[in-house]
């Protein structure tokens, strides 16, 4: 199946938590899902039988710029068994990053969320571990917000070089 | 009325477990193979549990990368997987290209000598990486002397590279648009002629000692007592935990990129996908350490068959780089993944037109199968612990990134 | 128990008999030469304590040089196996490498774990040090060269080497580490595990010599090597190959290193330790490791007896050493080729394998004692010609599963 009918599959299923299908960038064409359904969409992607996508590639965070009033997740989702790729996107407010999980259907999705919590911040409902991963328990703020200023000091040692 | 029974409350209860101990793991081990920490919790020598904690080597390239020219952060990649940098510089490269290739209004190629060059320095660099694998893994499970073995012909390997692009490591050799010139191979020169007969040279002592090497370790007794039926990842779980790569294909998941969907020119050469399954009669178990360690031994054969292949057509004619004035992909993003030494290496970019990318993930093969240590490692013992990490072949560099 | 006070090792320190040979040499070498004023008031008994201290220090310096040599071999038979060439810089060849090393080991700070039991950590590489130097007290050299014959030479040497299995948990236990204790609980598992095969190879050698002397087990195998104890029944001859690779377990070398598993514990049970008393661990290893191999040689290949009956050059001394270094260099081949069990392994090996067939044989060396009453060429030759069958067979049978080889794994597609 190709994204387009993918998309449609998500609509005829989901109607309004299936926000839109972002073609007019170029590259890789993604839906966009509201934050609340990922994990339901997410399943039911997983489990139906004609699309059985069975491996999550990547999950990341994504802050465009300052200005931007949301972060998204994006999800790179593949089966191997149907041979084809999907990608989703689900925008949260930057005041309230919260979105469900996907780690109980993805078993990757675990590291990769601590990452993206690690990273941006963002919280992700249900699970069981969200601790930081690559940096440091007591690091303070998110890195890659775009808004983000690095702390003048660390445990003494001075951050900017 | 308990009393009247006596012999039922002299039962001695048998409690076969005892206190618990906490061992860190790491980040300074012989075999971690880089800075990983495990947390074991250890009764005697049965390991409880053993929680991963990662991020000793991260070097922010995510963050450094918003701030960097397309063509500045091919460096970066080169310390992701440092064991295997020339198909981290690909890796990337390919993603970059998808998107430039994608702008319509450009007219952008990588050129035919360049994709050849790229093809056969990073077949000759899965080569050293697995290499590398198979002698640590080696020395993991108590073996020192493959280990040398292994880097003695690396080292064969190594200098090749060093011929191409001047450095052992890094090589920052594979450009967007092409291959570095920074030693300048004109096509038909007797340079090139002595490094496509060096790498021949190289083939025909190597591939007699895959088969040494496989005498010497893979049917060892020993050896196969260690990893075979140890820490077994079901192909469900490998794919639910995004082990990609020889850990996909050790549990037995027929899936090679190169192949299934065929980047660069892949599809033009013709090589086998070393896929594991069962052998009863050795007592290897589909998708334990042994599966996965065997494809990678594997693997190296498809190598020098693809490498020969290269070597037997030729290098094309022409430029080695595409006539490209700056790298400024459009307003768009792309997730590329290609097939690097350890697993899928995936590439996420989001560009907004400018020369610089907005955001940069690294999706390293690495770090998603560490994410089933956990799990893999239950029950088993603290050797086995050693056993599991170099059988998922992890490189610190690439998982914390 | 007569014959144990009057015949052994208490004769050696005996002086009112006078029969003592350091009494001797002071009677018949010393106390002619000195001045005919002094004769009378030389004291006896103090030059005969003299003599045998300075015979002693002859001895404690020369055996330490065994490990300084063996560890040279160790690196450059290791060098050879992976193509290197090993040390090249100090000394002509790198013959000096290891004199530097323990120089340089020597004038290394000696840390102590603060959190540490202090005497216990300074007191265990003495322990080990000391007796897997005792060891080499009853070890017959060559005909005449030994320190001292005692008649239970062999369990003398089995009780002294225990002592080891000590000062390894006195070690792992002081340093306050983890990977310490792991190690330490490992070696003392094994060790005192692989002790009982040991013990019981030994025994059917004894069995069939009827003493616990050492210089009587190797007077035993003197005429020529169809004497000696390994051919002498097929039960001895496989006794030789479980003292063999028990005793490989015995001093933690690979297959059986894992006590300082470096890859899994980091160092075991002398992680925590550093400049001398490091040097201490690792000077004992390969004296261990000489000592092991001179048991084995002792035991069942004629000791310092040559293959011919009455070759006894030196004393047998060289004879010795080469077959000695022999087993050494075997054990070093198995070092450089072999990876390295787990602990299960390990045990099911010693607990499933060695012990019962250990059994299995003193039986069988018992029967064999009452069909055979003496040692005579029937015997020899009917032991020998079941070795023969026997190896023959075992290769018909182990060369399939030998041979086995796992063919490359290609997809379908």
């Amino acid at each position: 199946m190709n994204p387009e009918e993918i998309y449609n599959t998500l609509v005829n299923k989901f109607g309004e938590s299936v926000l839109s299908f972002d073609t007019e960038l170029v590259g890789d064409t993604s839906i966009h899902i509201a934050s609340t359904a990922i994990a339901d969409v997410c399943q039911f992607l997983a489990e139906t039988d004609t699309l059985l996508f069975d491996s999550l590639m990547c999950l990341s965070g994504l802050d465009l710029s300052t200005k931007d009033e949301e972060f998204s997740v994006v999800y790179h989702l593949h089966s191997i068994r149907h041979r084809h790729n999907v990608v989703l996107k689900a925008s949260v407010p930057k005041t309230d990053a919260h979105l469900p999980t996907v780690s109980h259907i993805w078993k990757t999705a675990d590291w990769h969320e601590r990452e993206a919590y690690d990273l941006y911040g963002i919280f992700f409902e249900g699970h069981t571990d969200l601790r930081r991963i690559l940096l440091p328990d007591d690091w303070e703020g998110y890195p890659l917000r775009k808004d983000y200023q690095e702390p003048d000091f660390y445990r003494g040692m001075r951050v900017p070089y | 009325m308990e009393s009247t029974q006596p012999t039922e409350s002299k039962i001695i209860e048998l409690k076969p477990f005892t206190d618990e101990m906490i061992v860190n793991m790491g980040p300074q081990h012989p075999s971690t193979h880089g800075v990983l920490r495990l947390e074991l919790r250890l009764d005697g020598e049965i390991v409880r549990e053993a929680i991963p904690h990662i991020g000793y080597l991260h070097r922010c390239f995510e963050k450094h990368s918003e701030n960097l020219s397309y063509p500045q952060i091919i460096p970066f990649t080169d310390r992701m997987d440092y064991v295997a940098a020339m198909n981290q510089n690909w890796g990337f490269c390919l993603a970059v290209e998808k998107l430039l290739e994608a702008d319509e209004t450009k007219d952008f190629a990588v050129p035919e000598r360049a994709e050849y060059l790229r093809v056969l320095i990073c077949e000759l660099n899965r080569i050293a990486s697995h290499l590398l694998s198979f002698g640590t893994y080696g020395m993991d499970i108590g073996a020192f002397t493959p280990f040398l073995y292994a880097f003695r012909d690396r080292e064969r390997l190594l200098l090749l590279f060093e011929k191409v692009c001047g450095a052992r490591l890094t090589y920052n050799y594979i450009r967007i648009g092409g291959v570095s010139e920074i030693i300048p191979m004109e096509p038909g020169s007797v340079f090139e002629q002595n490094f496509l007969e060096e790498i021949e040279e190289f083939l025909d002592y190597f591939e007699p000692k895959i088969d040494e090497y496989n005498d010497l370790l893979t049917a060892n007794s020993i050896f196969a007592e260690r990893t075979m039926g140890v820490a077994v990842m079901t192909a469900e779980m490998a794919l639910s935990y995004g082990a990609t790569g020889p850990n996909l294909r050790g549990s037995g998941v027929d899936w090679d990129l190169r192949r299934d969907e065929p980047y660069s020119i892949y599809d033009r050469f013709d090589f086998n996908v070393p896929v594991s399954k069962d052998i009863p009669e050795l007592g290897a178990v589909l998708g334990d350490c042994w599966s996965r360690y065997k494809v990678r031994m594997d693997e190296m054969k498809e190598s020098v068959k693809i490498v020969r292949q290269i070597l037997a057509e030729g290098l094309p004619d022409g430029p080695v780089m595409a006539d490209l004035k700056a790298v400024r992909p459009p307003k768009g993003e792309i997730y590329f993944r290609s097939e690097a030494p350890r697993g899928e290496l995936g590439f996420y970019i989001v560009s907004d037109g400018t020369p610089k990318p907005v955001r940069v993930k690294g999706r390293s093969p690495c770090f998603s199968a560490l994410s089933a240590m956990q799990e893999l490692s239950r029950g088993l013992m603290v050797a086995d612990i050693i056993a599991i990490i170099g059988s998922i072949d992890i490189v610190m560099g690439e998982v914390d990134r | 128990m007569s014959d144990f006070s009057s015949d052994g090792f208490f004769q050696n320190i005996n002086l009112q008999d006078g029969t003592n040979w350091a009494t001797d040499f002071v009677q018949d070498v010393i106390i002619p030469r000195l001045p005919e004023a002094a004769v009378g008031h030389f004291p006896v008994e103090l030059g005969t304590v003299l003599v045998m201290i300075g015979c002693a220090g002859i001895f404690v310096a020369l055996v330490p040089l065994l490990p300084l040599v063996l560890v040279l071999a160790e690196r450059k038979v290791s060098a050879r196996f992976q193509n290197r060439t090993g040390p090249m810089r100090v000394g002509p060849w790198g013959t000096l490498q290891t004199l530097a090393d323990g120089v340089k080991l020597l004038f290394k700070e000696d840390f102590i774990p603060p959190q540490g039991d202090k005497v216990l950590f300074l007191l265990a590489p003495y322990i080990i040090f000391a007796s897997s130097f005792a060891v080499f007290a009853a070890i017959p050299f060559g005909q005449s060269i030994l320190v001292s014959d005692f008649n239970i030479g062999i369990f003398y040497i089995m009780a002294i080497s225990s002592v080891i299995v000590m000062g390894v948990i006195m070690a792992g236990w002081s340093s306050n580490s983890k990977w310490s204790l792991l190690g330490a609980l490992r070696s003392a598992a094994q060790i005192v595990s692989y002790e009982i095969p040991l013990g019981l190879s030994i025994l059917t050698v004894v069995m069939l010599v009827e003493s616990l002397s050492m210089s009587q087990i190797v007077d035993s195998q003197s005429n020529g090597i169809f004497t000696w104890l390994i051919f002498r029944s097929p039960f001895t001859f496989i006794a030789f190959f479980i003292f063999f690779i028990s005793s490989i377990a015995e001093v933690n070398r690979t297959p059986f290193d894992l006590p300082e598993a470096e890859s899994e514990i980091v160092a075991g049970f002398h992680t925590e330790y550093s400049g001398m008393r490091f040097a201490l661990f690792f000077i004992a290893e390969y004296a261990n490791m000489f000592a092991v191999s001179a048991i084995a040689v002792t035991l069942f290949l004629g000791g310092w007896e040559g293959v011919l009956p009455g070759y006894d050059f030196l004393g047998g001394l060289p004879g010795f050493v080469i077959k000695t270094l022999g087993l050494v260099f075997l054990m070093m081949w198995l070092r450089w080729t072999l990876p390295r069990l787990r602990v299960d392994q390990l045990m099911n090996l010693c607990w499933k394998y060695f012990i019962p067939i250990s059994f299995f044989n003193i039986l069988g060396t018992g029967v064999w004692g009452l069909i055979f009453q003496q040692d005579d060429v029937w015997s020899i030759g009917i032991s020998c010609a079941i070795i023969y069958v026997g190896l023959i067979s075992a290769y018909a049978f182990a060369g399939k599963t030998l041979a086995r080889k796992p063919e490359p794994q290609v997809s379908s597609a």
